[in-house]
């Protein structure tokens, strides 16, 4: 009689255990999905931008998914980089504009031809490349780019941004 | 049921119900405390009494606060400084109240560890507390995000970055945080929510189980003594009062600790009404943009060191120690191998010890403070990296060979 009773209580005990658990999970999953962005904040993340009206070593900004999008349109001296993203004969570095660091945005420096961070000091070249031996580990990321003419598409990846990706020269 | 008497008082209804005397005596009337100690034993209710405030503050400043992205700015800047009557005390008295804050925290905290208060018997204080500490950094971190400046965009971008692991690029995780891909309208609401309701009860619940690890063990005292406080107590109660090594919590060490707090909330207030500044970033009042880093971005002054921790190094090292550095001093009841409970001026090289952390801690406020581009000082930043990193390891070797001091010395 008593084992018997004991037998039920734990049977009882691990059925509520059991339920429990199982409410818990998907409790935690709602959690989880209630704090993902949102459809529409994904949505917009598309933009498409213009590079004909770019002038050689003037540094545009643009504006994707909140971030700040380098153009800067090379001048024949600057160095080629694989890097590059190259329209007709006109060669541009184009780049999310935030250090790989901790994310602040470097400033560029036009004399000196190089962007400087002002959080910790990073410095990148006009092909995005960090500078050795400072905090930033590794280059300027490049947004996912379809070519549309004179136009960039960012957000969406085209054979030349599926190109770099394979090669390893964006992440 | 139980069986009830007809009650005399209202002290003698409650009593019956809940049992107020005995829990007066618990917590109050027979909780005993130490003599032999001094002001700085007052910092624990100074610091419940500044939560305090910052809670009131808060209620009102909830009135008029508005966290979206288009008003927040504003709902602070204009509408509560400007409009609301009295709007502005409030502001001046939670922004200066979130930084003295951890001035208090950190001399609470070098008290207990110049005077041994965290071990044998006494670790689960220390841990309580510092698991306090963490949420007060969560709770500063989540509110200063609240006003929507330039300082609030920036500091909320670079932190939450650092959950993206360095080499892990887990920028999955971060979007997760942050709700959206930069910080946005998302990020601000969830922070609201952290910093109004979530993380405050668990900064409540965690000051209850600091309150109850203290209870058994007893507050520490100047001497490290072993007291005996049944014994204490008992001459108290029987009416030797000088003889008895203890006082009760109530009357007798509140009122000290009200006079500490008297002294402590003078200054406060001088604060609030004529100094305020310190406490208010100046890039802060620029609203947020998301194209454009402020100059030279620096956390406020209680989290400089650890940020000059994560500076000098690369990416992944740079997390790494700054990963070490958030949880290094929980482990200090453990690193730290010697039996001795006694203030640090008579424990040896511990003295040495102790006061090298102090100056390493202010060198790394210091310098994280300063812009990145000057290369003394990061050098300097460098050293007192490595010096904190260090001084872990040198505290086993340290207490391991410690002389062991006899009772009652």
């Amino acid at each position: 009689m008593e084992e018997e009773k004991k037998g039920r209580r734990d049977f009882l005990g691990m059925a509520l255990g059991a339920c429990a658990a199982v409410g818990g999970v998907g409790a935690l999953y709602a959690a989880k999905r209630t704090w993902d962005p949102l459809p529409s904040v994904k949505a917009a993340g598309f933009t498409t931008i213009d590079l004909s009206a770019a002038q050689p070593n003037e540094l545009v900004v643009e504006k994707w998914r909140g971030k700040p999008i380098f153009v800067l349109k090379k001048t024949p001296q600057m160095k080629e980089n694989p890097r590059d993203i190259v329209i007709g004969s006109d060669r541009f570095l184009v780049t999310i504009g935030l250090c790989t660091h901790l994310g602040c945005i470097p400033a560029y420096q036009k004399d000196n031809l190089l962007f400087f961070c002002a959080c910790h000091g990073g410095k990148f070249d006009t092909s995005g490349i960090n500078e050795p031996g400072l905090p930033p580990p590794s280059p300027l990321e490049i947004p996912p780019f379809k070519i549309d003419g004179t136009k960039l598409v960012l957000g969406e990846e085209g054979p030349e941004y599926k190109a770099m990706l394979a090669a390893g020269i964006t992440v | 049921m139980a069986h009830f008497e007809k009650a005399n008082s209202l002290n003698e209804w409650l009593d019956q119900r809940i049992g107020l005397n005995t829990l007066k005596k618990v917590l109050n009337t027979e909780y005993w405390i130490p003599k032999d100690i001094n002001f700085l034993w007052a910092m624990g209710m100074v610091l419940a009494a500044t939560f305090g405030l910052l809670v009131i503050s808060g209620i009102f400043l909830l009135m008029y606060y508005k966290p979206d992205t288009n008003l927040a700015f504003d709902s602070v800047n204009y509408t509560i400084m400007s409009e609301v009557g009295y709007g502005w005390l409030w502001r001046h008295i939670h922004g200066v109240g979130a930084s003295i804050v951890f001035l208090i925290i950190y001399i609470h905290m070098f008290t207990g560890i110049y005077y041994g208060s965290y071990k044998r018997g006494r670790e689960l204080i220390w841990l309580s507390g510092m698991a306090l500490f963490v949420a007060f950094s969560a709770e500063a971190f989540s509110g200063y995000m609240l006003p929507w400046g330039q300082m609030s965009y920036w500091a909320g971008m670079v932190i939450t970055n650092l959950f993206s692991g360095g080499s892990l690029e887990a920028y999955g995780l971060v979007e997760w945080i942050r709700g959206d891909y930069v910080p946005g309208d998302a990020f601000l609401t969830r922070f609201f929510m952290l910093h109004v309701l979530l993380i405050p009860l668990v900064i409540i619940g965690l000051i209850v189980l600091h309150f109850g690890t203290l209870r058994l063990p007893h507050v520490n005292n100047q001497e490290g003594a072993d007291i005996d406080f049944k014994e204490a107590a008992e001459l108290y109660k029987a009416g030797k009062k000088k003889e008895s090594k203890v006082i009760p919590f109530s009357p007798v060490f509140l009122s000290k600790d009200v006079f500490v707090m008297g002294v402590y909330f003078i200054l406060f207030f001088y604060l609030v009404f004529y100094n305020f500044d310190f406490a208010m970033d100046p890039v802060n009042f620029d609203p947020a943009d998301g194209l454009k880093t402020p100059a030279h971005i620096y956390p406020e002054w209680y989290f400089l060191w650890s940020y000059e921790i994560l500076r000098p190094f690369g990416k992944d090292a740079g997390l790494i120690a700054f990963g070490i550095a958030q949880i290094a001093l929980f482990f200090l009841p453990f690193i730290d191998r010697s039996p001795n409970v006694a203030p640090a001026h008579k424990r040896g090289l511990f003295v040495v010890w102790f006061w090298v952390l102090v100056i390493d801690m202010i060198v790394l406020t210091a310098m994280g403070k300063l812009p990145p581009t000057d290369p003394t000082f990061a050098l300097i930043g460098e050293i007192a990296a490595w010096t904190f990193l260090a001084l872990g390891p040198v505290l086993v070797l340290i207490t391991m060979f410690e002389k062991k001091i006899g009772k009652g010395a």
